[in-house]
């Protein structure tokens, strides 16, 4: 890869099971220009600085692509045309600025209540029981496909109110529109194509569910922002719908993914879980430092902006790189080693400033019930090979697969 | 260089007092730490007394978190009295006699009192400062009132009349200046909130006094104004300011005065004779400091943040040795209010401003930040409903950036330099 920029490696697929020294690398310039203009910020003063800045924008999607003719002028001149208009003018709030993002995520706060959110522990530990009772017998498991992925699914399916028989095609819509927040990945014509056609099928479906909310409504969130008088409109109520849809798995599963995976890298942690569970907080906490679901997010810069020594210049694209201000030696001592008991952990693992993870709360309580779970229940378990293979994604990195050899499934 | 202290006694039992006990011990202090508090309580935390404790939804139950090998000796109850400098003493109310080899002054303040002794005897007639302050004026308010007369046109003032109206209580708020909460957030700003307040049912008197109040059997039952306007109530709250816990420094030779306990940049007490006290610090609401960030100004700043950052910097330089060991206080100070159903957060110091721009959101929605720059230079920032870009302002505060500090920004109107 000899003459390709930093950046450009960390994206190379090859990278993914280790991008930790290509980050150490970036450190060396806390924001750093890359080849194509873009800068890159890697270090924990800089990020945590620049993630409150107002001069820098979340508004980056490129606009909706030039479509390929289908030969129908229906769906050529008015449909396709109508609803690229539609996405652009209503993205999802994590790519929107003030004030339009605090409107429509100070609406998903409200329904994104302490106690809904703490009442689902209950619900996540029957799935997890459920899943981990399904491992009886085998000797072999997949732990993202058998465990990691269906458990974040049902839950977020249950909190926004999707019936359970339509989990399984949410699955493969939000795995797809997950690539929305890979920018190489999104610039990409066929992925864009593919997100333009799963977006138009997830739209038609939620419309449809959003119609039963209003005139049945449900104890879930998606019928009480369907129902708020205040609310949000159609398009920016499926927005939003897709946003906490997608937000609210494809993370979680890196989070669960990454969380055995480490403990059974360093069994010491792992063991000591199992005896103390109410290590838990801090251990996740550690984790989301350490290994965190999201390793970077985008950002557009609105004028000149002087930092670290340089200028990121207007419109220059802007990549906060939290993963590696998680592993800054000038913020967290010994950056690289797994340490639970680290004190004045401020990690970046759900982000910062305004656009701080709303569904933190709920990530939390789903990685202590899973990963607490897996420690005490999973008898003998060992990986079968280190490291695993990655999902193509840089920024929402995790394992594809996390194959373990296991002896035996102990009783709840 | 001088000896490592063996025993340290902190006077000032709250916010302040347990921060630098805290801070002592995590920073290896192992010898005798004695902390002196006048009230019979353990430390515990203000911000809520005016508001969740007087609305009921706490209780005045507001203990802070001490840590459980603290190994601190506690004595509550028990006001210092005297200070003996040579001698290296505190005394206390009890004769007991209080050697330290450091010292930390954090008495903080009180309320000022209603001016007229008689009346302010009246039941009926509160101050707010303590938590037992806020226990009997919040038992009060749930007797049904007819009506509560405020007086003071700052913070507390408002957050006290929030509440009456989130329990639908009557409310009167007698401010004596033409604009509200001018001395923190400007006339423009304080002006928005007044409205705010009138909105949601304040009966807000601006440039109003009162001029007597009328009592029978001991209780308040209707206040006078200077124009002669008579109101029946049952309930006055006078948050007319604070008086600084000095008194019981006199004759020790330090420089103590109404304006605070005078102290270097260091968090060292000065003298009278402008000279260091040795081995005497101060922190939180009593000390008046140089602030770095306004030209080494004197500044005694009565906020939560300020009290615990600088009962840490005092910690760290009465474990220092000596000077060349110390760091400055440098604090930005920063506090925040929520009343009306709204939250205003403020960095840096209004005070002296000549200019204000709105650089986020606009008064029409309610949902601003405002920058306040003096002499060309950003020197403050309030937030209504928008806090989460104050960190780039406050980082522009304290690099004293040209004013307006951040143009070209994400919701930014276009920037209008007024009067603040």
């Amino acid at each position: 890869m000899s003459g390709s920029t930093l950046f450009d490696q960390i994206l190379d697929p090859a990278n993914r099971a280790n991008p930790y020294p290509l980050y150490a690398e970036l450190r060396k310039i806390p924001v750093a220009r890359q080849e194509d203009g873009t800068y890159v910020v890697s270090t924990h003063a800089e990020l945590a600085r620049l993630i409150s800045d107002p001069r820098i924008s979340s508004d980056d999607l490129p606009d909706p692509q030039k479509f390929r003719w289908t030969g129908h002028p229906v769906t050529d001149l008015l449909v396709r045309p109508v609803r690229a208009e539609i996405r652009k003018r209503h993205p999802p709030f994590i790519f929107r600025d003030p004030p339009d993002h605090d409107r429509l995520r100070g609406q998903v706060m409200r329904c994104f209540t302490p106690e809904r959110v703490r009442g689902m522990r209950a619900k996540t530990q029957e799935i997890t029981d459920d899943l981990i009772g399904k491992m009886r017998g085998k000797t072999q498991i997949d732990l993202v496909d058998d465990f990691s992925y269906p458990l974040p699914v049902t839950v977020i399916c249950e909190l926004l109110g999707v019936p359970a028989e339509d989990e399984a095609q949410f699955h493969g819509w939000a795995t797809q529109l997950a690539t929305a927040l890979e920018p190489n990945r999104r610039s990409d014509e066929e992925t864009r194509a593919k997100n333009e056609v799963c977006f138009t099928e997830i739209a038609d479906y939620l419309q449809g569910l959003i119609k039963e909310k209003r005139k049945d409504p449900q104890d879930d969130i998606l019928s009480d922002l369907a129902i708020d008088r205040e609310g949000m409109n159609d398009f920016d109520l499926i927005a939003t719908a897709v946003l906490l849809l997608v937000a609210g798995h494809e993370t979680t599963v890196n989070l669960i993914t990454n969380g055995m995976l480490t403990l059974l890298r360093f069994p010491e942690h792992g063991e000591r879980l199992r005896a103390e569970p109410e290590i838990a907080p801090r251990l996740i906490e550690e984790l989301l430092r350490y290994e965190p679901p999201v390793h970077y997010r985008t950002r557009l810069a609105l004028t000149d902006i002087p930092v670290a020594g340089i200028t990121i210049p207007k419109d220059a694209p802007v990549i906060f790189l939290l993963a590696a201000a998680n592993r800054d030696p000038l913020r967290f001592p010994d950056p690289d080693r797994f340490d639970p008991d680290r004190p004045d952990n401020r990690h970046l693992g759900f982000g910062g400033g305004l656009h701080y993870c709303v569904g933190a709360p709920l990530a939390r309580i789903e990685a202590e019930v899973a990963l607490i779970s897996l420690v005490r229940r999973l008898k003998g378990v060992s990986l079968t090979e280190d490291p695993p293979p990655y999902r193509p994604g840089a920024s929402l990195r995790g394992p594809r697969h996390l194959r373990l050899a296991l002896e035996g499934v102990a009783e709840e | 260089m001088t000896t490592p202290p063996e025993r340290i006694v902190v006077v000032g039992a709250s916010l302040a007092g347990l921060a630098a006990a805290h801070a002592l011990r995590e920073r290896g202090f192992a010898g005798r730490l004695t902390l002196v508090g006048a009230e019979p309580h353990r430390p515990y935390d203000r911000p809520p007394l005016s508001k969740q404790v007087l609305r009921g939804l706490y209780s005045a139950d507001t203990t802070l978190p001490c840590h459980p090998e603290l190994r601190a000796e506690f004595r509550f109850g028990q006001p210092a009295t005297r200070l003996d400098l040579a001698g290296r003493v505190v005394e206390c109310e009890d004769g007991s006699r209080l050697p330290y080899d450091r010292l930390l002054i954090a008495t903080g303040t009180r309320a000022r009192p209603w001016p007229n002794p008689a009346e302010a005897a009246l039941a009926g007639v509160f101050t707010l400062r303590d938590r037992d302050d806020a226990e009997r004026l919040g038992a009060h308010l749930r007797t049904k009132l007819q009506r509560v007369v405020l007086v003071g046109g700052g913070f507390i003032g408002f957050e006290v009349a929030s509440t009456c109206r989130d329990l639908d209580i009557p409310v009167t708020l007698l401010v004596r200046d033409a604009v509200p909460l001018a001395a923190a957030l400007g006339p423009r700003l304080g002006g928005l909130i007044g409205e705010v307040a009138r909105e949601k049912g304040v009966d807000l008197r601006l440039e109003s006094e009162i001029e007597r109040m009328e009592g029978a059997g001991g209780r308040l039952t209707a206040v006078i104004l200077k124009d002669g306007e008579r109101i029946e109530t049952d309930c006055l709250v006078a948050a007319i300011g604070t008086l600084r816990n000095v008194e019981w420094l006199d004759g020790s030779g330090l420089e103590a005065d109404a304006g605070g306990l005078r102290c270097d940049a260091f968090c060292r007490a000065l003298r009278a004779d402008g000279r260091v006290a040795e081995g005497v610090f101060a922190a939180g609401d009593v000390a008046r400091w140089p602030n770095p960030h306004d030209d080494d100004a004197l500044v005694a700043v009565e906020h939560w943040g300020n009290a615990r950052a600088q009962a840490e910097t005092a910690a760290a330089n009465m474990l220092a040795g000596d000077a060349s060991a110390m760091r400055r206080h440098d604090h930005l100070p920063d506090f925040w209010s929520q009343q009306f159903g709204l939250t205003i957060k403020l960095v840096g110091l209004t005070e002296g401003a000549d200019a204000l721009a709105v650089v986020h959101g606009s008064f029409k929605e309610r949902r601003l930040v405002a920058a306040f720059g003096k002499g060309g230079r950003t020197v403050a920032a309030a937030a209504i409903d928008s806090a989460r870009w104050l960190p780039a302002y406050k980082a522009a505060i304290r690099e004293r950036a040209p004013f307006p500090p951040i143009e070209n920004a994400v919701d930014q109107p276009r920037i209008r330099v007024q009067e603040p």
